[in-house]
Formats: C-alpha cells, sequence, structure tokens
C-alpha cells in the first residue's frame, strides 16, 4: 500500500510538470518573434560587491544613467550575492534579447563565455577582464598609469617617507594598482632623491575581501603604526575601514574607482578615478549606433581612462555628495590649499609624459 | 621582525577576538540546550545593521547597541519558533536566517539611507582608555556565562535538556521554554558581537561585513568543547592569528601562506592539543511534548 502510494504520487508529480511545461512552455516557443521594442535595452551584471561600493559598480550605474538621459535607452541590472548566479542572470537578459549585456568585474569571465558562445548572435561587453569571442567587447584599465600618479602624490606629500597600500582580493588585478603605485614613489624617489618606503597588504583571497571593512581598518592601523602617514586603497567596500583608520589616526588617504574624498573631508587627498562610467557609457553609445567592436579596448592616462582626481579646487561631484554642507566643503578645501603648487604641477607633468609614452608604467 | 609583538598587536588581537568570543557565548547557550546554531553570522549581520540605524537617527550609540541586542533577538525568535515550535530542520532554518539577514540589511539600507550596500558613517562608541567598552564586556560575558551555567540551577537545567530533554521533562523542566530563552539569549550576544563591528570597530554598515566571523565563532565554539572558557581560549587563539597575519604581510613571506595561518593554526590545535569535542547529546533534536 505504502509503496503503491508513493508510485502515485510519483506519477501525479510528472503529470504536473508536464502539463505546466504543455500550458505555459510551448506556446512561448512556438510564437513567433515578439517585434522588437522601440528603445535599446541594456542588461547589466554587476560584481558580487553590487550597489553602493562607491566603486566601479556604482560608477557602471552613473555611466548607464548618462547614456539613459541623453541616448534615451532602458537599462535593467542585476547584482548577483555570487560568481554561480552570474551565469545565469546573464542567460536570462540574452533569453530577453537585450541588445547589448554588460558584465562588471573580473569575476564575470567564465559566466559570460560560456552564455556569450551559447548565444552568438547577442551582443555582450565586459569591464576588467579580456574574453576573446566575436560577440564579446572586452573593456579593460591600464590601472597602474592611474596608481602610478596616486604614488607619485603620496611620495611627494609624505612626512615620515613611509607610504601604505592596501589590497582588497589578491588577484593580478589589484596587483596592478599595487606595482603601479610602487613605481610611482619610486619615481619621486629618484626625481627628489628622497627615500620614501611602501608598505603592502591585502585583506584576503576570496571575494569577500572587498566586503570586510573591519580588516580593511586592521591592516590601515597597523601600517600607520610602522610609519605610514599616506595610505592608498583599492579594496572596494574594505576601504571604507582604511577610512576610518585614517580619520582616526590623523593621517592621509588616497581612494580609488570613484571620488571618494567626501567620505572623510579633509583626509582623503585625492582618489585614483577609474572612468568604469566612460567605459560602460561609450560601448553602449557604440553599439546603438551600430558600431560594436568586439575585440579589447584599453583605458588608461591618455585615454582619460584613468586618473587623479582635482588637486586644487572641490569639484561637483564633491559637492554634491555632501549635499553642499559648507563646513564640509570648506574642510576638502582646506586639505586641497594645502597641497603645495610644484606637487600639482608635478602631476600634471607626469600625466602628460604618461600619455604621451615617456613614462612607461609596468603591469607586474 | 623583533617588532611584531608589541603592544599594537595585542590590541589587534583582542579587538579581532572581542566580536568572535560574545558570539561564541552565544553559540554555547542555544546549543548546550540541543538548538543547532548556525545563524549567528545571520544574527550578527542584523545586529550591525540594526546599531548602525538607530545611532545614525538618534546619535546615541548606546541606543544603537540595546537596538542590535534586541532586532537580533527578534531574528532568534524567528528562528527559534521555526526550530523549536515548528521543529523545521535547524541546519535548513539556520541557513534560511543568515540568507534572511543578508538579503534584508541590504534591502534595509536602501530604505532607510537611500544608499545601496553601505550605510553614512554614524557615530560609534566611545574609546574606554584603548578600547570599546564592548572589548571589556566580552570577558565579563564569559564569566557571567559560566557561572550560570555551572554554578546556577538553571544553568543545570539548560544542560540537561542538551543532553537529554525527556529525562529533563520527566522532572518537570519545560524543555520549549528553555529552548526559547537559549535561543534568544543566543540572538542578544550575537546581536552585541554585531554592534561591535558596525559601531565599536568601525562607524559604518557595509553589507556581508561580517564576513564569515559568525562560522569562526561557532568553530571557536566547537574547539572550545562548548564551555565558555573554552571558547574564549579559542577565540582569543583565532584573534591572535588573525593579527599576526596582518602583521606578516609586507615582510617578505609569501602572503598566500600568511593568510593561511589562522587555518594552519585551527588545524594544529584541533589535531594535536583539543582532542575529541563531544557536542551535548540532543544537539538537533526536536523535542516533542508527549
Amino acid at each position: 500500500m505504502q509503496k503503491r502510494n508513493t508510485k502515485l504520487l510519483v506519477a501525479a508529480v510528472v503529470a504536473l510538470v508536464l502539463i505546466v511545461a504543455l500550458v505555459f512552455v510551448l506556446p512561448g516557443m512556438l510564437r513567433e518573434p515578439e517585434p522588437a521594442p522601440v528603445a535599446f535595452r541594456v542588461g547589466v551584471v554587476l560584481s558580487v560587491g553590487g550597489r553602493g561600493d562607491y566603486s566601479f559598480n556604482d560608477a557602471a550605474i552613473a555611466g548607464l544613467e548618462k547614456a539613459r538621459a541623453e541616448l534615451g535607452i532602458e537599462f535593467r541590472y542585476q547584482e548577483p550575492r555570487e560568481v554561480p548566479q552570474m551565469e545565469e542572470f546573464h542567460r536570462l537578459f540574452a533569453q530577453e534579447r537585450m541588445d547589448l549585456i554588460i558584465g562588471i568585474g573580473f569575476l564575470q569571465n567564465a559566466a559570460i563565455t560560456k552564455v556569450a558562445a551559447e548565444f552568438p548572435l547577442q551582443k555582450f561587453a565586459v569591464v576588467d577582464t579580456v574574453i576573446d569571442l566575436p560577440n564579446v567587447k572586452s573593456m579593460v584599465f591600464r590601472e597602474h598609469e592611474g596608481s602610478f600618479l596616486a604614488g607619485a602624490l603620496a611620495a611627494m606629500l609624505t612626512t615620515t617617507n613611509n607610504v601604505g597600500f592596501v589590497g582588497g582580493m589578491q588577484i593580478p588585478l589589484i596587483a596592478r594598482f599595487e606595482k603601479g603605485f610602487a613605481q610611482g614613489v619610486e619615481h619621486v624617489n629618484r626625481l627628489r632623491n628622497k627615500g620614501v618606503v611602501v608598505q603592502s597588504a591585502y585583506i584576503g583571497t576570496t571575494g569577500a575581501a572587498f566586503r570586510d571593512p573591519v580588516r580593511g581598518k586592521e591592516l590601515a592601523l597597523a601600517q600607520i603604526a610602522r610609519g605610514a602617514d599616506i595610505i592608498y586603497h583599492a579594496a572596494g567596500g574594505s576601504g571604507r575601514g582604511v577610512f576610518e583608520a585614517a580619520s582616526e589616526k590623523g593621517v592621509k588617504a588616497i581612494g580609488v574607482d570613484s571620488n571618494q574624498n567626501w567620505v572623510k573631508p579633509g583626509n582623503i587627498i585625492a582618489s585614483m578615478l577609474k572612468r568604469v562610467d566612460v567605459a560602460v557609457f561609450n560601448a553602449v553609445k557604440a553599439t546603438k549606433e551600430g558600431a560594436f567592436v568586439a575585440g579589447v579596448s584599453s583605458f588608461g592616462v591618455k585615454e582619460g581612462g584613468v586618473g587623479l582626481t582635482d588637486l586644487a579646487a572641490v569639484t561637483d561631484v564633491e559637492k554634491a555628495a555632501l549635499k553642499n554642507d559648507a563646513a564640509q566643503i570648506e574642510k576638502i578645501q582646506q586639505m586641497k590649499n594645502a597641497i603645495p603648487a610644484d606637487v600639482r604641477q608635478l602631476i600634471v607633468d607626469l600625466t602628460a609624459q604618461i600619455a604621451d609614452g615617456r613614462i612607461v608604467v609596468r603591469s607586474e | 621582525m623583533g617588532t611584531i609583538f608589541d603592544i599594537a598587536f595585542l590590541m589587534a588581537t583582542l579587538r579581532a577576538a572581542t566580536p568572535l568570543i560574545i558570539a561564541a557565548l552565544g553559540g554555547i547557550f542555544a546549543e548546550r540546550s540541543g538548538v543547532i546554531n548556525l545563524a549567528l553570522e545571520g544574527k550578527m549581520l542584523t545586529g550591525a545593521f540594526a546599531a548602525v540605524v538607530v545611532s545614525y537617527y538618534t546619535s546615541n550609540p548606546w541606543l544603537g547597541v540595546l537596538a542590535a541586542v534586541l532586532t537580533a533577538a527578534g531574528m532568534a525568535f524567528i528562528y527559534a519558533v521555526a526550530s523549536i515550535k515548528y521543529r523545521a530542520n535547524q541546519v535548513v532554518s539556520g541557513v534560511a536566517i543568515n540568507m534572511l539577514a543578508a538579503g534584508l540589511t541590504v534591502f534595509l539600507v536602501q530604505v532607510f539611507f537611500g544608499t545601496a550596500g553601505m550605510s553614512p558613517a554614524v557615530t560609534r562608541l566611545p574609546n574606554l582608555g584603548p578600547f570599546t567598552p564592548i572589548v571589556y564586556l566580552a570577558p565579563l560575558l564569559v564569566g557571567m556565562s559560566f557561572l550560570i551555567l555551572y554554578r546556577t540551577p538553571w544553568g543545570l537545567r539548560i544542560r540537561a535538556v542538551g543532553e537529554h530533554p525527556k529525562a529533563a521533562a520527566t522532572v518537570g523542566i519545560s524543555v520549549i521554554n528553555v529552548r526559547y530563552a537559549c535561543v534568544v539569549i543566543s540572538g542578544m550576544l550575537a546581536g552585541l558581537a554585531g554592534a561591535h563591528l558596525s559601531i565599536g570597530t568601525l562607524s559604518v554598515f557595509v553589507r556581508d561585513m561580517t564576513a564569515g566571523r559568525g562560522f569562526v565563532a561557532l568553530a571557536a565554539m566547537i574547539f572550545g568543547k562548548w564551555h565558555p572558557l573554552g571558547a574564549l581560549g579559542a577565540a582569543l587563539l583565532f584573534g591572535f592569528s588573525e593579527a599576526l597575519q596582518m602583521r606578516l604581510q609586507g615582510g617578505g613571506i609569501p602572503s598566500q601562506l600568511i593568510q593561511a595561518v589562522p587555518y594552519i593554526f585551527t588545524m594544529i590545535v584541533l589535531a594535536g592539543f583539543v582532542g575529541r569535542a563531544t557536542a551535548p547529546a540532543a544537539l538537533g533534536e526536536p523535542f516533542r511534548n508527549e
């Protein structure tokens, strides 16, 4: 009796599944393709940091918002919690026949490689990693060039001749920030006959390393205890801990990816901008105009893809982020005023030299 | 390398160990009463979030701590209803609480602050000497937990319920009530540990900021053989290896090796010194009043 019941149950479940399949799935498969919607649609799969990282995910959304305002596109985004979810989100967008699917972050590589091969007519773009497929546009940044400028700035401004770098996950991408930073410091050491040393530390070896501000703060405190007075981070959300350590101990920090100078006004001398927003906007624009090109585009100092925030004036981004709080804006202004004119000039010169190739920054 | 073991290192150890100690105590209360506690991580995260929200709106971090304790207790109560009243699988409902906490906090950051994934800076707990007050509280809580569990009739009841609930029930102990109380206490402690992270160490909430510390606390609890003093020792060891790992970075040793330090420590101690860890006999078994 028991056994028969079980069999009956299995049969019922199988029947139910078949009915559901017939009713819902088959008509969808048999239906004529829908006419293309009027608007140009973009699907974005963010990296695991998600929105609110004050970093490259936010920058990507900013680029899309600009595209929506200026080009009249529509976009939807997905925030995967874990890497395995990325593939499903890409497939979902591909099945919806998005005009362009953008993946943010190097963690997307496996997912897009797989889904782009399944949907060879679907156009993809990916930031921070290279995928060699005829329907994928890969957009990478020469973070080492921007980090070189950050290193030069730190080496010029340190009074203890000791600066720090805190990286997030230990991967070649984040190592580029470290290497560039160290080369910038070395360049100033040679140029100005200084002996500035760099301390480096990484938060971890998994994606969680970008979301652990507690550890970010501890690493920064350890570097400060050993004499660092300017710390550059490339650690996503964990960077908030670095800023907290800097403001607690009265030292300076350098932000990364987006303009983070407003997070701790007066403590963050600059941010190394990585213009994911520009790259994303350009990719959307080109694709919309029918000029999608697969292959690698690289954004460095020359292309305006990386660089430092304004060292003299408080920018609109900073004012807006501080909701025009005059006291806080004044703090940022005073900090910028304290940067000597020759330091600003040096950064301008170095930027020009990197752009025209007189200085070559190595990525490793 | 001679400068590694200094006062700053000791302080870093204590800072890293504090949330582990407090959360591990929470784990002990629940598990001693026979309820598996995989949800420490989620309850810590809930606490960390509630602390930041209340400190943001009231500018009073103490109210933030209170909110963390109460909110995490509420979360624990949901877990208690599922696992005690409805006898749901405790591993599954624990994991569900962790996922709920992770998703809910991200959603509520958006609701409360209008930003995604990260809160603005809030008022943090003042330092008492070199530490936030919660650091000093941790050893006190260890002592209190030890006294409650091993020196009071109520503690005896908790342990009886965890070892042999039927026997406890026959002598008139309400197994259900004891388990409810223990799970809620565990939530309160986990919430306090979360508040230590968000408004003790930092002044901000970042999504998933507990970064696995709830599970490390769980390991400390098992490591410490479900005993408050054992958990204290284990948590201090984990804190020590965490601080060591950070100090060693940049000293010329390959960093992958350094980042493995906490795990290597755990393996050595587990294999060499702790011996068999025996869980409470009735752990994970729902109780049915007959």
